[in-house]
């Protein structure tokens, strides 16, 4: 386990060092977008590739995460690093709050309940004038930051880390006891509990890492965009692509959200620049319609079955 | 003091009356038989002997404690096991995996000594040759004929280390052969102690295995006592001959 | 309505009463909105969370045929039905195939129809645009008075029309062969089997019936209130929420939850402000689904 967190640490340093060599602040901008997306997709599949319950509410955990940082902005401007312990605390809590009243029922409830969550959570910040309300908050960041650079280097390191969390968490999960259990509650939740698996236990767990994991990736966005408005903490565009990422690149492993959300990532990156955002999002849910019909195991099944064919 | 003692276990799901004030002591060490047609609340029974169903008037008690209020996993890490009617394997775990669970989730979670990683891989293989499943370890389950499932239920049943086991429908479907081999395998976990409840249809079977014949007809129990007495009461007859 | 700088306007007779009759007309609509689904996922356990996108659809046809043609949109979503109800089996379909063939309905069939919702609300957004649609009917602004009450007919009629679709709607279910069928399936595809009936079949019907109910639930909404392709996402809360608040598989209970809804988002768009409206049905739903689950009439 050390092994692959030296590993990530080392792919972190060089993705950092390759962008700064190419010297356009794009890159970072654009970077910044899919690393969060990598963050966002991994915690989702922790609840929702693991065990097998699905969250369509990922934006109200992102955007918890960055009107926490909203709110402890005005009241006190703390260190961005400090902000995402925060953020994630605030996101941690609803998560764990959210899944005690929702998850003793089935699944589809608990989906229907994230999907509540996320409009009662818009509902309240709209509502909330000490954050912006519906006109938005203006976060003001600075433009420098001693040893780096330019700002957005910085929030771009600050997500490279927390990519290296995220993806540290799922991996360490996936090959522990704790994997064995999320996985026997994605396979027959009636048989898991027969087996002595604490499925209720197991599954706050969950609910609580992954909505921590998407308030700690939300915290450092109001800097990132310097001008924050319910709707785009709230777009719809995080809820699709956290499901759209893990579905589209395998949901069995920790690899699969990292495919599919630098692949989704990229192609949206582009396609925002050449086409509209709005196609950008229709090719989105369309390949998410695609693959769950068509490849369920994502990305990552395609791979396995074609190596487990040629072994035969 | 028996070990499982259901007293006036009654379950409604709506209007339809699925138990009705079952009486029912098991004693340790027991082989005990429950037939009854189709519908008759065999499988609500065990349900909630389990704790899958919730919401039964009357009370279970396992071991001198009272089981209402425990979870399932709460009750097998006390020592009650069941299968399941159809086999529920975990489909994306291997056979040995599958077998892993409950040695991680029930045994390791007791109080006393945890297995550590080789006594694991150990108990797993014990339990797979027990079954005949050996050579099946690393396969899935949907590389299973349907014998090798129910084998794979029971032994997954088994590595919880229960004092009760609740066998629910383990031989629809099988040979003639294959039923004697899961009876023989069933007689020889009771001779290493544990006490068995088989639910069954297939008569054959549940004579040669029960020391004692419980008889559920429409939520009701009508029948219990020795298997050759409780066969030729003309209550159970009617009930049969009736369906 | 009344409520001046967001701040409580005193309890007058007027005012609650009106608050009342608004809410039980809306919630006449809302029943419409929802009979779909007490189908899809009361009866048939399929959580179908695009239905408001099929809704939302429905709304949009009526407004193109309403703005070329002048066709009342009632009327025009009574000639939809057949190919709502086409669509509906198509879709059921698919999901059958895919995903409940396969036992996957948890995970992936969730994402089929989120992914369907989704791609509806987008491909509404690049062919209409943002901007509000609305319909022209002569119902459209006029209100009838009698003494302090009004009863704007923009709301009366979609309500009665809703109430006579229910009206339908339970007599095919309670009266008919194929109604009382699908009733059944959930409970016992054995029996169904043995009488000669295909459970699948069955479920494709009563799921193309489900669908075909959101043509004229889509008329309706566009007579109460302008469309455009996000309204719907506020649906899915206030259809699960009523559901669940009725018992599932209930049909009566569906009216019941969809009026008591009515009533309370009524009450409070008057005496807190329509901003938050939304939040109501998503707030019962959560209350209803951890306090109680089986609903006020459920099983």
């Amino acid at each position: 386990m050390p092994l692959f967190l030296v590993i990530l640490i080392a792919a972190a340093a060089l993705v950092f060092g390759g962008a700064r060599l190419i010297g356009n602040d794009y890159v970072f901008f654009a970077g910044y977008t899919v690393l969060q997306f990598i963050v966002l997709a991994t915690a989702w599949n922790i609840l929702g590739g693991y065990t097998g319950y699905v969250n369509f509410g990922s934006a109200a955990f992102f955007a918890l995460g960055a009107y926490a940082t909203v709110f402890v902005h005005k009241t006190y401007p703390l260190p961005i690093p400090l902000l995402i312990v925060i953020g994630g605390a605030v996101s941690a809590v609803v998560g764990f709050g959210m899944g005690y009243l929702t998850l003793r029922l089935r699944g589809a409830f608990f989906a229907i309940a994230t999907l509540a969550l996320a409009v009662v959570l818009q509902t309240l910040v709209v509502n909330w004038d000490y954050v912006g309300g519906s006109r938005g908050a203006y976060i003001i960041r600075p433009n420098e930051v001693a040893l780096i650079g330019p700002y957005i280097q910085y929030l771009f390191l600050l997500m490279l880390a927390l990519v290296v969390i995220a993806l540290t968490t799922a991996r360490g999960i996936e090959r522990s006891q704790l994997g064995y259990g999320f996985a026997t509650i994605r396979d027959d939740e009636l048989a898991a509990e027969a087996c002595g698996v604490p499925t209720l236990r197991l599954k706050l767990i969950a609910t609580t890492l992954s909505g921590g994991l998407m308030g700690m990736a939300g915290a450092p966005f109001p800097y990132y965009i310097g001008y924050l408005q319910p709707s785009s903490a709230f777009g719809l565009e995080y809820a699709v692509n956290s499901i759209a990422m893990p579905m589209i690149g395998g949901t069995t492993s920790w690899v699969g959200p990292l495919i599919g959300a630098i692949l989704l990532g990229s192609l949206q990156q582009i396609a925002t620049v050449t086409i509209s955002s709005a196609v950008n999002l229709l090719i989105v849910g369309l390949l998410l319609v695609g693959f769950v019909i068509i490849a369920p195991n994502g990305i990552v099944g395609l791979v396995q079955d074609r190596l487990r064919a040629r072994s035969k | 003091m028996p070990l499982l003692e259901v007293s006036r276990l009654s379950k409604r799901f709506g209007g339809f009356v699925a138990l009705d004030g079952i009486d029912l002591a098991v004693a340790a060490g027991e082989r005990v038989g429950l037939i009854g047609p189709n519908g008759s609340g065999k499988s609500t029974l065990v349900n909630c002997v389990c704790g899958t169903l919730a919401n039964a008037t009357g009370t279970v008690r396992f071991d001198g404690a009272e089981m209402d209020g425990l979870t399932t996993h709460e009750r097998t890490r006390r020592g009650i096991a069941r299968s399941f009617q159809l086999p529920r394997p975990f489909a994306t775990l291997t056979v040995a995996d599958n077998l892993r669970v409950p040695l991680l989730y029930t045994v390791n979670a007791r109080s006393g000594p945890t297995l550590t990683p080789a006594e694991l891989d150990a108990r797993c293989a014990e339990l797979l040759a027990l079954v005949g499943l050996g050579d099946k370890a690393t396969r899935l389950p949907r590389d299973l004929t349907q014998v090798e499932m129910r084998k794979l239920e029971l032994a997954r049943a088994m590595a919880a280390d229960p004092k009760l086991l609740m066998a629910d429908e383990s031989m629809a479907g099988l040979s003639h052969s294959e039923v004697d081999d899961i009876v023989t395998l069933l007689v020889r976990l009771n001779e290493r102690g544990i006490t068995i409840v088989l639910i069954e249809h297939i008569m054959r079977a549940v004579m040669k295995f029960s020391q004692r014949l419980v008889v559920l007809v429409s939520g009701k129990k009508i029948a219990d006592g020795k298997p050759d007495v409780v066969i030729r009461d003309p209550e159970v007859e009617r009930a049969y001959i009736g369906q | 309505m009344p409520v001046r700088g967001g701040q409580r306007v005193g309890l007058s007779f007027d005012l609650v009463i009106n608050a009342l009759i608004a809410g039980i007309l809306l919630g006449g609509f809302y029943a419409a909105v929802t009979i779909g689904v007490s189908i899809s996922f009361g009866i048939l356990d399929i959580v179908n969370i695009a239905h408001p996108a099929f809704i939302i659809l429905g709304s949009y046809i009526a407004y193109i045929i309403n703005a070329r043609l002048g066709i009342d949109p009632i009327l025009i979503s009574i000639t939809m039905l057949p190919a709502f109800y086409v669509l509906g089996a198509g879709v059921y379909q698919i999901y059958y195939e895919s995903f409940e063939r396969r036992g996957q309905e948890a995970l992936r069939g969730l994402s089929f129809f989120f992914g369907l919702l989704f791609v509806t609300e987008v491909s509404l957004i690049l062919v209409f645009g943002v901007d509000y649609r609305y319909v022209e009917a002569p119902y459209i602004g006029p209100s009838w008075h009698i003494g302090v009450m009004d009863f704007p007919l923009r709301m009366l009629v979609p309500c009665l029309a809703a109430l006579a679709m229910f009206g339908a709607l339970e007599l095919f279910m309670s009266r008919t062969f194929l109604g009382r069928a699908i009733a059944a399936v959930a409970q016992d595809q054995l029996a169904l089997r043995l009488m000669g009936a295909s459970p699948i079949r069955i479920k494709r019907i009563a799921f193309g019936i489900s669908i075909a109910t959101t043509a004229v639930a889509g008329a309706l909404l566009i007579i109460i209130q302008p469309v455009e392709p996000s309204v719907g996402r506020e649906y899915i809360g206030r259809v699960f929420a009523i559901c669940v608040l009725g018992g599932l598989g209930s049909l009566p209970g569906t009216v019941i939850g969809a009026m008591l809804l009515g009533i309370l988002e009524s009450f409070t768009a008057t005496f807190y402000g329509p901003s938050w409206a939304p939040a109501v049905a998503f707030g019962v739903l959560l209350l209803t689904l951890a306090f109680r689950p089986a609903g006020l009439l459920g099983r």
